[in-house]
């Protein structure tokens, strides 16, 4: 696989789960079934890049975390967007949908 | 930003913490993931079973997690040195040998380089060194005072020019405590051209310089300040007597000026208008007396070439307005500090071919190492395997090796520079000729230490990455399945066969350059010069000091040797005006006998100028080869005739035979008759090409300066004691100086005897390596090989089989770097060549002197392994696997 293809699921993959994180918070796992619910079952994030990819958002600050009890009262790790995590999330849409219109123009001039 | 500083404090400093949230939070996944599958009709040992595997590992995922975290170099590098510290001090003999190649390898740089850098690269300690010029009289230093009065007010590129004389040793008495100190007497303006401040007092001014004995002034150093008057803060104003004459101390120098010269630090500081009061002669007034040294700041703005313009003009004025003593004179520029080019070009030869050879003996060290970490890398290849199997990554495997490597090499260069430092010191403080206050100032500065740890890095890097292509070819499942055995034992010259060869090559050529070295000290010191300095003693007087005018000079030097020739046991006696080897000696043009104009393009030679009476060359034992010597009937009523040498006899005339009776003629016209031929000799240094000379008789050139030559069997100091009487019989006034003439050339040998010492020192570092290096890779073959020698063994190989397998490869090795090393050993003697006296590598001593060398080197480092492989027990190694 060619470096330019992995930058660019990288780049999918954070818009994926600031997205997902857009509507409420989440744990780890639940994040992975939003967002192979809504791509409608075509993304299955694998948790090998999943918690990577979360930790680094944490770090910079995207997103924030905090424990509290899930819907079978187990005790897990749910994951917050921030205000950057929100501007962040405005950025990265726009960039994609800039990203589309250049491809689907550039891919229909043929 | 902000959040990632807090990151990267919290991932340091609460690392476990840290580290317990997410093996928490993977536990909770894996706990959700489960329920989710149990919901779905798995059982809970297959749902958590499922689970596992949909998370891909929970180590894996871990990992990964810790990989983007910040700060995850440094607590790498943490974990990295921790294992190597342990797996160093797990095998402490390789560790050992480690440090020590590198402490030498880098000690031996930074000692030569810190030597190098105070003698070459350090301007002297003045301010705004980087302007400051010496002007020489062609390639020599030394100017006449009224050429440099001219020099000074007719220049226009430097801001001002100051004149130095060496005064030689002087009596000191504060009262009551003779002593002798080394002074230096200055033109007026030299402080104020330095831009000095004074320690203490005042310094002495041009405006103080109103004729002779106008300042009866001296001003300290600061050293001598400490050292003679305790730094006493009022000796500013005190009397002291200089050569029996009072002098005011008037200040002292800030403690970090040294004088001009890098080697030699003066006691005080005399103005030059005390001349006559102080040295008891007055050198002043003659235009042809060079003794004083010119040197100066240019003008802010000035370039080099600029001001050697201004001073080709400044020559040709002096040339024609002066014919009778500045014909044809040049000025040059050169760097001040060591004695202008007649000191610094050698030096900067023999400095560069030091720091070359040092230079290789690092890169032999790392040779060295690189082959002994790649042993040990292949030796590991199971433990590297295996975390390669565990999901290690190389980059991680190799960043651990090269951390050891820099950690061993650090630790080396941190020892070897302690070492140097040391010795630098050592080599400062050393005095090495004896009375004479000249001592080498090489104390190491930042840039020694910059260097040093410049070396360590770089040689850590450099052998740290011999075993990269190893541990990159690394596959985990081979290296498990077969054991230890598969990696590189296949081939038959392995990388670390050529670091090996590598490193005799280089360890021969300092071999070879040491030897070579040595064998040309041991000539020079046996060797031809065209004179005998031993058995033979120097008498020195100037008659110009003892009161004597220039018509009755002659007279008087004749009754010196007549007298001197009664001396029972002296078997010869001759004047010289100038000795070969004396810093002074003078040089003049020559001109074949049809010139008529006399450009110094059209010379044919330029030589060693030398003026003799009848006995010289008898008492110097230079061997007359044709014609006659001077008699006391050439005198100036007598046509001119001189003696030349053989090279002089062939440059200008073709052949020995043809020179005498031949004519040359001296700048402006003076025709000279060749009335015989003396064998070739060295002048101004040992190392120089052949130089033509002339020896003039002494009625018919006559000089003040006396040197008589006086050849005896006889004990040196009752010889001394004779002659002193003798003379003193004649003139109790005159000024003695009694020496063996070997004692004379003490300073023409010091460069080359501390070269030799230098270069042998080298030698011998460069033969420590061989014999480490080769012992590494022996005994290394040896152990790999023991259980296959046992075999051999049990099937009856007798004990030269058993050497053969185990040490003919580290032979082959070894005979096929030290013939490179030889070759390339000889190719870099040329350089030798230019320091070390008739350094020739053609020189079967020299040849069979490395050979052998090489052997013992071979046969010391291969004696261990070898009585260990003869000892191998078959049996015993049979059963051990």
């Amino acid at each position: 696989m060619s470096e330019k293809r992995t930058d660019l699921l990288r780049g999918t993959l954070d818009l994926l789960i600031l997205k997902a994180l857009n509507l409420e918070p989440l744990h780890g796992v639940g994040i992975s079934r939003r967002i192979t619910q809504i791509t409608k079952g075509a993304f299955e994030v694998s948790f090998g890049s999943l918690f990577p990819s979360l930790h680094r958002m944490e770090e910079k600050g995207w997103v924030e975390a905090e424990w509290r009890p899930s819907e079978n009262n187990r005790r897990a790790k749910y994951y917050r967007l921030t205000a950057a995590g929100r501007a962040q999330l405005k950025l990265e849409e726009r960039e994609w949908n800039q990203v589309v219109k250049i491809m689907t123009a550039a891919v229909e001039s043929a | 930003m902000p959040g990632r500083i807090v990151s990267l404090y919290r991932n340091l400093l609460s690392k476990n913490s840290v580290e317990q949230a997410l093996d928490d939070e993977l536990q909770s996944s894996v706990e959700l993931l489960t329920e989710e599958k149990m919901k779905e009709g798995h059982s809970q040992q297959e749902a958590r079973r499922r689970a596992l595997i949909e998370l891909g590992g929970i180590e894996q995922v871990r990992t990964k997690v810790r990989e983007i975290r910040v700060g995850r170099l440094l607590e790498d590098f943490a974990a990295d040195l921790w294992l190597t510290r342990r797996t160093l001090v797990k095998s402490p003999v390789f560790t050992l040998t480690a440090i020590v190649t590198l402490a030498l390898g880098i000690g031996a740089n930074a000692v030569v380089f810190s030597v190098l850098n105070a003698l070459l690269l350090r301007p002297v300690k003045v301010p705004n060194a980087q302007n400051f010029y010496l002007v020489q009289r062609f390639r020599h230093p030394p100017q006449s005072y009224p050429d440099y009065l001219d020099l000074r007010d007719r220049n226009r590129a430097f801001a001002s020019l100051m004149a130095v004389k060496f005064a030689g040793e002087v009596g000191v008495d504060t009262g009551g405590n003779p002593s002798t100190a080394w002074p230096i007497l200055t033109s007026g303006n030299y402080f104020d051209a330095l831009g000095l401040r004074p320690h203490l007092g005042r310094f002495f001014h041009a405006s103080d310089e109103q004729g002779v004995n106008s300042a009866p002034y001296v001003v300290l150093s600061y050293a001598y300040w400490r050292s003679h008057f305790d730094g006493d803060r009022s000796v500013v104003g005190q009397t002291v007597e200089i050569n029996k004459h009072p002098l005011t101390i008037i200040g002292v120098a800030p403690e970090e000026f040294r004088g001009t010269d890098l080697i030699f630090s003066p006691a005080f500081w005399i103005p030059i208008a005390e001349e006559p009061t102080v040295l008891g002669s007055n050198s002043l007034p003659n235009r042809g007396e060079h003794n004083l040294w010119v040197m100066g700041r240019l003008k802010p703005g000035v370039p080099p070439a600029e001001a050697a313009a201004d001073l080709d003009a400044l020559g040709s004025w002096l040339s024609k307005t002066y014919p009778a003593s500045d014909e044809g004179i040049k000025f040059t520029l050169a760097s001040p500090g060591l004695l202008g080019d007649a000191l610094a070009r050698p030096a900067r030869a023999f400095m560069a071919g030091v720091m070359l050879l040092a230079g290789l003996i690092l890169l032999a060290a790392c040779a060295n190492l690189g082959s002994l970490f790649a042993a040990r890398a292949s030796d590991r290849a199971k433990e590297i395997a295996f975390r390669l199997a565990l999901g290690s990554r190389r980059w991680r495997i190799l960043r651990q090796l090269l951390t050891e490597a820099l950690l061993v090499s650090l630790t080396g260069g941190a020892i070897g520079l302690a070492g140097s430092v040391m010795v630098l010191h050592g080599l400062s403080a050393w005095q090495p000729l004896p009375k004479i206050p000249v001592n080498v100032p090489v104390n190491p500065d930042a840039r020694t230490y910059a260097v040093a740890l410049l070396l360590a890095v770089a040689s850590g890097l450099l052998f740290g990455i011999v075993p990269l292509r190893q541990v990159l070819r690394a596959d985990p499942w081979q290296v498990i399945h077969t054991g230890m055995s598969s990696m590189g034992a296949m081939r038959r010259f392995t990388l670390r066969d050529v670091l090996l060869v590598v490193q005799i090559a280089i360890c021969a050529v300092l071999v070879t350059s040491s030897l070579v070295a040595v064998r040309g000290m041991e000539r020079s010191l046996h060797g031809s010069y065209g004179f005998q300095p031993r058995d033979a003693m120097i008498v020195q007087t100037n008659l110009h000091m003892a009161g004597y005018a220039d018509d009755r000079m002659p007279e008087m030097q004749r009754r010196m040797l007549d007298a001197i020739a009664t001396i029972p046991g002296v078997s010869a006696v001759g004047y010289a005006g100038d000795l070969p080897f004396s810093l002074g000696g003078s040089d003049s043009f020559v001109y074949s006998d049809n010139t008529t104009d006399f450009r110094p393009a059209n010379q044919a030679a330029d030589a060693m100028d030398y003026s003799i009476s009848p006995g010289y060359l008898r008492a110097a034992e230079t061997r007359l080869l044709a014609g006659r010597d001077v008699t006391f009937n050439d005198d100036l009523g007598s046509p001119a005739v001189a003696l030349v040498n053989r090279e002089f006899a062939v440059k200008l005339f073709g052949s020995v035979d043809k020179a005498v009776g031949g004519h040359f003629k001296l700048f402006g016209g003076k025709r000279i008759e060749v009335v015989g031929v003396v064998e070739d000799g060295k002048y101004r240094t040992l190392t120089e090409d052949q130089q033509p000379a002339m020896f003039s008789p002494f009625l018919q050139k006559v000089s003040s300066s006396t040197l008589l030559v006086v050849r005896s069997k006889r004990d040196p100091s009752e010889m001394a004691a004779a002659l002193e009487n003798k003379l003193h019989g004649i003139d109790p006034g005159l000024p003695l100086t009694i020496k063996t003439w070997t004692e004379e050339m003490g300073f023409a040998l010091f460069a080359t005897r501390v070269a030799a010492v230098a270069l042998g020192v080298l030698g011998l570092l460069g033969a420590m390596l061989a014999v480490t290096g080769v012992f590494g890779m022996a005994s290394y073959a040896v152990s790999r090989r023991l259980r296959e020698l046992g075999i051999r063994v049990a099937l009856g190989a007798g004990k030269r089989e058993v050497l053969r397998t185990s040490l003919g490869h580290a032979c082959r090795l070894l005979a096929i770097g030290s013939v490179a090393g030889l070759a390339l050993g000889v190719a870099a003697t040329r350089v030798l060549s230019h320091i070390v006296y008739q350094a020739t590598p053609k020189d079967p001593m020299v040849l069979v002197g490395v050979v052998a060398a090489m052997l013992i080197i071979g046969l010391t480092a291969a004696w261990l392994p070898a009585r260990r492989a003869l000892a191998v027990d078959p049996l015993l190694l049979l059963r051990e696997e």
